[in-house]
């Protein structure tokens, strides 16, 4: 059918009247009956003991329901799982009881949990609960912790978590070719924290009557929630309903089932009243997931020329006290993977060790993995140009998969779908006139000034995925998505989808497509998500996956519909099924324009079911579940040019240029956004961004007020654009775009700062590139000491 | 204690705990969720509302300290059911991917705009500065209040021609 205007227009979020109007629900909106709340009383040590628990004076305080410890859930609330045991690496997976137990192993680690009629009241009788500690020493650093007598879990030596690895080619050989030069870079991609504005928040309901719990949560995935908690609370799964209400995003901060939730949903259950817990930003900064947080001695081989031979990587990875719903599978296969980038390099070999320490543990955030292994294969992109003395640009451009090799097979064994990645590098370059950038660079040097130029060139990996591929690296679920699309008697179409978007927009995104597909109004299309009552499966919300996974359901449940309209159609006005065609929403006859019926009609009819094909079913809905054969791969470059101040060591955006390529864009003005936000998350973290811990495993970074949430006035206009190279995967020839951002920005801007301090002969620091590292680094190159 | 305050034009009188925040009188006692919690440092802006006109945290300000005060919450900007400026520009830009930053910003936005009715986009991201959002990059938000300064600009020359 022919294409619409309603794909690829810049249609005004669906979603957006009840979020201006301030009546959307988020889960700490839920308010019923009975409701009381539950506060946590978590551990103020990184590591120690517990000796005892006397809950006595918190019992007693006022409003209180009951006071809870590791020995009240003893064989009710069951250790919370991993779900992504990642194979052939060794993987430990120690028990992680959902209060502690005999041992707290971070700060901000559940140690007891008071519920009480009031907010107010439960936080007070929190504080009277009296917990003796023996300290024990804390293991912080990760080098330190693979040597130390102290053992974060007793039975996991060493402190590794795995030691996974893949290979491609033959690095050591590709590196003693004669001509070829190995540079050495060691790079920290530094802890970040999510910050979803959003703290995370729960409320459990128990009906004894119906023996139904329904849990509201800040979930990402509720159908995976529903799954994990079924087991860990041992409760049947189809008496468990999961909703995810209003979401006030995620980042990847909302896919893991954390211990509280357990604990919530089980103490509905114990009190018989509904329960709501939602944390303070402090318990979030310290018990809610952290991203990143890597260690990487890199080594790129590169010929003479600017070819790259190999590369190879040794990267410690921070997984902090206890493994995380997913955390197996960011520093492996979603990081070793994609070490290839957008380029051809014939010789990859990438071992990574998996840590454990004393700090809050990390799982994805938005990129999770990608984002590292851009960093590191960017910046040794441009630590390689400048030891050959090369341009950026041009050791990239020689480099990358030419557009007529797709698809393409890397050296790790991924097979990428489709690119023109010459055509994004070149667009960038001239949206920033790139022989002009430089030639004002070198003017201001003449200044004084000291201006610099960066580029990222990536590829992403994402819209996960084919299930028997990701069921192979160790994921114990799937990652097909289901749709239905369903008309009503009067003509009106709801969607549901698996997918459970929080702020990304689908609710437009799908009835787009739908209208378009079906030709019906799209003020007539709403789209449902995030309640395993109405949806049959779904595994939720992440990876860039919701448009081409998600929407490519949708697409093939209006496919359907379509169908079966059609052949309803065709047998009430008397013709083949072959005969009619399908415009604007209408089948007509061919050659006979007038005979016709609008899929509204239709619609009605299969309902009323007085006159359908012999042996149809009544009704008019589609159902499908897609998994795809292939992951997508979005790609792009982006560019900037910054000024360090060389007396201050402040670093300024003048320009940011972005150009992505998320295949075929369904709507430009979400996709736009999901850029923009992409952008400052990833600029954030070269610049400010970093979760700092002391020696003892106190992380100085535990507020807003310490952590550097980026804020409006800190950026330049982006100056965004696309080009669109269709992916063969889906039909509808969509990527993803939710990560693209973060992935490329935090090298492009490392890369421009390295490049203004090349005068100084200062070829790297380490993020974030805070004025004061910036200025002691110029006052040691100057000679100045510091 | 008693507190009474008026509340999107409507006078509404509560018994409070004195260490009631307003965020939480607006949200608990009379339910008007739209005013979110995002922080425990005054840092995000997300709970912020109009006091006397002007912008405040209400995370900042206790409940006993609006005694008397006007306060208008996101859910009082829409009149008659029509869209305030703010909101609509918010929507036709895009300004917002969650939602849960929104209402804060669009009443912070709101102030700003009675102050300078026609500001630049540095000053619109300074005078944000008080309200993070982590999902949109502040672009489109940039341009809401600058497509909302627009739009209120125009009534306004609209009112006055008309006079
Ligand atoms: S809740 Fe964050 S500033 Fe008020
Ligand atoms: S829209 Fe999500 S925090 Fe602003």
């Amino acid at each position: 059918m022919a294409v619409t205007q309603v794909f690829g227009a810049r249609v005004r979020r669906r979603e957006d009247p009840r979020l201006i109007r301030g009546t959307a629900t988020y889960t700490d909106d839920v308010v019923l009956p009975g409701l009381c709340y539950a506060a946590f009383v978590r551990s103020p040590h990184a590591h120690a003991r517990i000796q005892r628990v006397d809950t006595a004076r918190a019992r007693q305080a006022p409003g209180v329901l009951g006071v809870f410890t590791a020995q009240d859930l003893e064989g009710k609330v069951n250790s919370i799982p991993c779900g992504w045991q990642v194979p052939n690496c060794d993987l430990k997976t120690p028990p992680h009881p959902p209060l502690a137990k005999d041992k707290v192993r971070f700060v901000g680690d559940p140690v007891a949990v008071v519920v009480a009629e009031t907010r107010a009241q439960a936080y007070d009788a929190a504080g009277l609960v009296e917990v003796d500690y023996e300290v024990l020493p804390a293991v912080v650093d990760m080098e330190q912790a693979l040597h130390s007598a102290t053992l974060v879990h007793e039975d996991v030596p060493e402190n590794r978590v795995l030691l996974w690895s893949v290979k491609g080619g033959d690095f050591e050989a590709a590196a003693r070719e004669p001509g070829v030069r190995v540079v050495r870079q060691r790079l920290v991609n530094q802890r970040l924290i999510p910050n979803a504005m959003e703290p995370r928040a729960a409320v459990a309901q128990y009906n004894p009557g119906t023996g139904e719990l329904t849990l509201w949560l800040t979930t990402q995935n509720p159908h995976i929630v529903r799954v994990i908690l079924s087991g860990v609370l041992s409760f049947p799964e189809h008496k468990l309903r999961v909703v995810a209400p209003e979401v006030g995003g995620g980042f990847g901060s909302k896919i893991p089932v954390y211990a509280e939730e357990a604990v919530i949903a089980h103490l509905a259950t114990r009190l018989q009243r509904p329960v709501k817990w939602a944390e303070t930003r402090r318990e979030n900064y310290l018990a809610t997931i952290h991203g990143r947080d890597h260690i990487t001695d890199a080594e790129m081989a590169v010929r003479p020329d600017g070819t790259v031979v190999g590369v190879r990587v040794r990267t410690l990875a921070n997984f902090g006290a206890y493994l995380s719903t997913a955390a197996p599978a960011i520093p492996t296969i979603l990081y070793g993977l994609i070490l290839s980038g957008p380029y051809r390099i014939p010789n990859i070999d990438c071992e990574v060790t998996g840590v454990f320490t004393n700090t809050t543990p990390t799982d994805a955030y938005r990129g999770a993995g990608r984002p590292e292994a851009t960093y590191v294969l960017e910046r040794m992109m441009d630590v390689a140009a400048r030891e050959l003395g090369m341009d950026p640009a041009e050791i990239r451009r020689r480099n990358l998969i030419p557009k007529d090799q797709f698809p393409y097979t890397v050296a790790t064994g991924i097979t990428y779908d489709s690119g023109d990645y010459a055509r994004a590098l070149d667009r960038a370059l001239e949206i920033l006139d790139y022989p002009k950038a430089r030639s004002e660079q070198a003017a201001a040097r003449q200044q004084g000034r000291y201006l610099g130029i960066g580029l990222s060139t990536y590829v992403e990996i994402c819209g996960a995925g084919p299930s028997k591929v990701v069921g192979s690296t160790g994921f114990s679920g799937g990652l097909w998505e289901s749709a239905v699309v369903r008309f009503s008697p009067t003509g009106k179409v709801t969607v549901f989808t698996g997918t459970s978007p929080h702020g990304q927009g689908e609710e437009t995104t799908f009835a787009q497509i739908v209208s378009q597909e079906l030709g019906v109004p799209l003020d007539d299309v709403e789209v449902l998500h995030g309640d395993t009552d109405s949806i049959l499966m779904g595994w939720g919300t992440y990876g860039s996956r919701t448009t081409p996974v998600g929407g490519t359901a949708v697409y093939l449940a209006a496919q359907k519909v379509k169908e079966k309209a059609r052949r309803i159609a065709a047998h009430q006005l008397e013709v083949s099924a072959d005969d009619l065609v399908f415009e604007a929403g209408r089948f007509h006859v061919r050659g006979a324009p007038d005979r016709g019926m609008t899929i509204q009609e239709v619609a009605l009819q299969a309902y009323l079911a007085w006159n359908l094909p012999e042996g149809m079913e009544p009704g008019l809905e589609g159902q499908a579940n897609w998994d795809p054969s292939n992951f997508v791969f979005p790609f792009g470059t982006h560019a900037c040019v910054v000024e360090v101040d060389p007396d201050t060591g402040q670093v300024k955006i003048l320009r940011y240029v972005a150009v992505d390529d998320c295949g075929r864009v369904i709507n430009p003005l979400i996709v736009d956004g999901q850029v923009h936000g992409g952008i400052v998350q990833g600029v954030a973290q070269a610049l400010w961004e970093f979760a700092r811990y002391d020696e003892h495993g106190n992380l100085l970074t535990a507020s807003m007020a310490d952590y550097a949430v980026p804020k409006a006035a800190w950026f330049p206009r982006f100056e965004c654009e696309r080009t669109e190279t269709p992916t063969p995967v889906n039909p509808l020839g969509v990527k993803g775009v939710g990560e693209t951002g973060t992935i490329a920005a935090t090298p492009c801007v490392v890369n421009a700062v390295m490049d203004a301090l090349s005068p100084f002969g200062i070829r790297h620091l380490d993020m974030p590139l805070w004025p004061e590292k910036i200025w002691r680094a110029i006052q040691q190159a100057r000679g100045g000491g510091a | 204690m008693r507190v009474t305050m008026t509340v999107n034009g409507v006078e509404c009188t509560r018994d409070v705990e004195p260490r009631t925040l307003l965020v939480y009188f607006l949200r608990e006692h009379l339910g008007l969720t739209g005013t979110h919690v995002g922080c425990d440092t005054s840092s995000c802006g997300a709970c912020t509302v109009l006091m006397n006109g002007k912008a405040v945290k209400s995370c900042t300000v206790l409940a006993v300290q609006a005694e008397g005060a006007h306060i208008t919450t996101v859910e009082g900007l829409a009149r008659n059911g029509e869209l305030h400026p703010i909101q609509q520009a918010f929507w036709d830009e895009h300004g917002l991917q969650c939602g849960f930053c929104t209402p804060g910003m669009m009443l912070a936005a709101v102030d700003l705009l009675q102050r300078n009715p026609n500001p630049t986009d540095e000053e619109i991201r300074h005078a944000l500065e008080g309200n993070l959002c982590r999902c949109t990059g502040y672009q489109h938000i940039v341009n809401a209040v600058k497509a909302a300064a627009r739009a209120m600009g125009a009534a306004v020359g609209a009112t006055a021609g008309g006079e």
